[in-house]
């Protein structure tokens, strides 16, 4: 049984589908590909799986290592070690980067990490992650840039230490020098805490850095084409109109 | 921006805010050697005086003060005040205890275990310079710091000031600051006033650290009426935190407190508070203070409890250059009604106010910001700064903003903002998503919205607001 296992999963917002019938296996230490045009369904996937309350999943199961996850609330999903990093990330005004991590830390540990022991990991990962010091004392993505955005959800990734992490269009939005650093420290972390990865993607941009083992594109709520690394080359080269076309005939 | 505030330790804090509902809102077993009986009279306001041995003038602006509260209707604005019935309440109750003790072991011992729960004696003796503590309608205990009353500052229990400085308290009490008439709250407070706190800072004295009253209201359908009156003389510097709380019963209480500051050319005063009513209690309150040329009054207040509030401090800035700043932070919860802001009356050139509030509303509650300034013909180069934001947490509550203005004046700088805004669900999933629970979730937000206020305040205040905050938040 893999650790996330999902089945024929339909989802709708409203009385629209959007999945229309996914199944997908990912395993600790396993980096999957979803890759797809815009409007195909990632995103929903993504958010189905974090819990979103917008989202009614009307068939199917997912299960996180043996769990029903759809019967669990999002911050339990958190707690059990599921983490999306998110596309477009919110602003909460007033709450600093580093009191927000530490926050989400305590949430999930038996007692408070001491704020000495705090510093130092968060000294760590920011070095890890390239983040400039005066960032985290920022208010939580307010005002910050695509790529600021992108990099305060993958220092909450390395501090939180899931078992899965969805990585929701990290690539969008990012300068090359940002996703490679950010596509190199989640190689690593990945590597020392035996990481799943789910990286959902347009472009395959982010997949230079992070080598996945899978990749599936999706198109229109479904999984068209399943493959190894060589099928997001291909992918690059043809565009995804390829696959519809296939899928036609 | 607060010369007083001094750091205090990690454990001070935990000390002073290991705040519990219960640590509120229990009550203690009523003693009390004179309690009167329900309602208001010519008889009790003469019998009040005559216990406390006032002079006669001060009996003349008792009844003065009774004569017009029973002429003058319930304002005609506002939360509705129809279910306070002013015959049910006890308005003289004294707690069997000697006044005014310097020690806290002569303190009777279950109103001493009442102030330590709420961490008085312990504030004290860490980062406070002087404290008086009123149980119902007398000051149980008043004390400050030796070299502070050497240096001549006056810290009294105001019943003993009027005894004590007779001249000094006739000059000043509700004469141009607060008058008797001013409206029908006060005077209800004229007529039957106990208690309270009287300062006087003696010319180019600084105190350096807060001076502190806390009021407790322990007698069922009780009423608070402790008086305040504040002198900062010519270059004098004073920082005064007032904190109170009160049981909670089935029946209303009523709290008519009344506030006069005076802050003398050159001098600085801040004034802040933490009011905690329980949620039955009306506390109808009055805050004034007179600004002399280049004189600073700030006003921090923060308003968590009570069921219905109307308190709008006000700042008269008499004397050229003289500032007032006024923070304010208010939550309303389930069945409250905080009808709260601020009032600036800009009455020389270059004077400034800046008026900075922030209001929570959640289950239903109601809160109403009212700002009011107005600049006089002549009052040329004042400076006007009002800010309000209001967040509602859910969508049966409630927020209304009426700022008022009135500029005599035409070279005036005036600036006014105000934003309404809700909590967003997709905020709230993100932050959900991190593994916060929805109701960690929200106090975040909640607490990110009041932070830019919190943090200009000195710390062990900061955390006490910010644990208050927490515990309204909490779902009960």
């Amino acid at each position: 049984m893999a650790d996330l296992e999902i089945r024929n999963l339909h989802a709708a917002i409203g009385d629209k589908e959007i999945l229309s019938g996914i199944s997908l296996d990912i395993n600790q230490g396993e980096v999957v590909a979803l890759m797809g045009p815009n409007g195909s369904g990632k995103s929903t996937l993504a958010f189905v799986l974090a819990g979103h309350p917008k989202y009614t999943v009307t068939k199917g199961s997912i299960t996180f290592q043996g769990k029903n996850l759809l019967q669990m609330k999002p911050h339990e999903r958190s707690r059990a070690g599921l983490f999306l990093s998110f596309q477009y990330p919110s602003e909460v005004s007033g709450v600093t980067v580093s009191n927000f991590i530490r926050t989400a830390l305590n949430a999930r540990l038996p007692a408070p990490i001491k704020i000495v022991e705090f510093a130092k990991r968060l000294k760590e990962k920011m070095q890890l992650l390239n983040v400039d010091s005066k960032l985290v004392n920022r208010y939580l993505n307010e005002g910050f840039s695509g790529g600021e955005k992108k990099k305060t959800e993958m220092l909450q990734l390395s501090l939180l230490e899931p078992k899965l992490a969805i990585l929701d269009e990290t690539d969008s939005g990012t300068d090359v020098d940002a996703l490679r650093v950010i596509g190199e420290g989640v190689t690593k972390i990945a590597q020392s805490t035996n990481m799943g990865i789910l990286i959902i993607t347009h472009y395959n941009r982010i997949l230079h850095y992070i080598q996945p083992h899978q990749v599936h594109v999706l198109v229109a709520g479904k999984i068209v084409k399943s493959g190894g690394a060589e099928l997001a080359h291909e992918i690059e080269k043809h565009g995804f109109d390829a696959m519809k076309a296939k899928e036609v005939r | 921006m607060d010369a007083n505030a001094k750091p205090v330790t990690k454990s001070d804090v935990s000390a002073l805010v290991a705040l519990d509902r219960d640590v509120f809102d229990h009550a203690d077993t009523e003693k009390h050697t004179y309690k009167s009986v329900p309602g208001l009279t010519e008889e009790l306001v003469r019998e009040i005086s005559k216990q406390k041995n006032e002079p006669q003038w001060m009996l003349d602006l008792r009844l003065k003060g009774l004569h017009h509260f029973l002429r003058t209707p319930l304002p005609d604005w506002g939360p509705s005040l129809k279910k306070l019935n002013f015959d049910e309440i006890i308005y003289f109750a004294r707690p069997d205890a000697k006044q005014d003790s310097t020690n806290w072991e002569e303190v009777p011992k279950e109103i001493k275990t009442t102030f330590d729960r709420l961490g008085i004696p312990k504030a004290e003796q860490q980062w406070l310079a002087g404290v008086g503590a009123q149980y119902d309608s007398d000051v149980v205990y008043h004390k400050i710091r030796d070299d502070l009353a050497a240096k001549g500052v006056i810290f009294e229990d105001m019943d003993v000031a009027l005894q004590k400085y007779p001249e000094l308290v006739k000059q000043h009490f509700m004469t141009n600051c607060i008058p008797v008439t001013d409206h029908k709250f006060i005077m209800l407070h004229a007529a039957v006033w106990s208690g309270g706190t009287f300062i006087y800072v003696p010319k180019n004295v600084k105190v350096d650290l807060p001076l502190q009253a806390y009021f407790r209201m322990n007698a069922k359908k009780g009423g608070q009426f402790e008086h305040t009156l504040i002198i900062v003389d010519e270059g004098a510097q004073l920082h005064y935190i007032e904190g109170c709380s009160a049981p909670q019963y089935n029946a209303n209480s009523l709290h008519a407190g009344c506030v006069e500051i005076y802050v003398k050319k050159g001098a600085r005063m801040r004034y802040s508070s933490v009011e905690n009513w329980s949620k039955n209690t009306y506390n109808l309150n009055t805050k004034r203070g007179i600004v002399e040329e280049n004189g600073l009054l700030e006003w921090v207040s923060a308003q968590t409890g009570s069921g219905v509030t109307m308190l709008y401090p006000c700042s008269v800035l008499k004397g050229q250059y003289a500032k007032a700043d006024h923070i304010s932070i208010a939550v309303a919860g389930k069945n409250q009604d905080q009808d709260t802001g601020a009032k600036v009356y800009h009455l020389a050139p270059h004077t400034s106010s800046i008026i900075r509030a922030k209001s929570i509303s959640k289950d239903g509650g109601i809160s109403t910001f009212r700002g009011h300034v107005k600049v006089i013909k002549g009052a040329k180069d004042a400076k006007v700064s009002v800010k309000c934001d209001a967040l509602m947490v859910d969508a049966i509550s409630v927020s209304n903003t009426f700022p008022y203005m009135k500029i005599m004046e035409s070279e005036v700088d005036v600036a006014h903002e105000a934003t309404v805004g809700k909590i967003d669900a997709e905020q709230l999933f993100y932050l959900m998503s991190r593994g916060l629970t929805e109701e960690q979730a929200t106090q975040m937000v909640v607490a990110g919205f009041i932070e830019p206020i919190v943090k200009e305040l000195p710390l062990e205040y900061a955390v006490e607001l910010n644990r208050l905050i927490e515990l309204e938040m909490e779902s009960h």
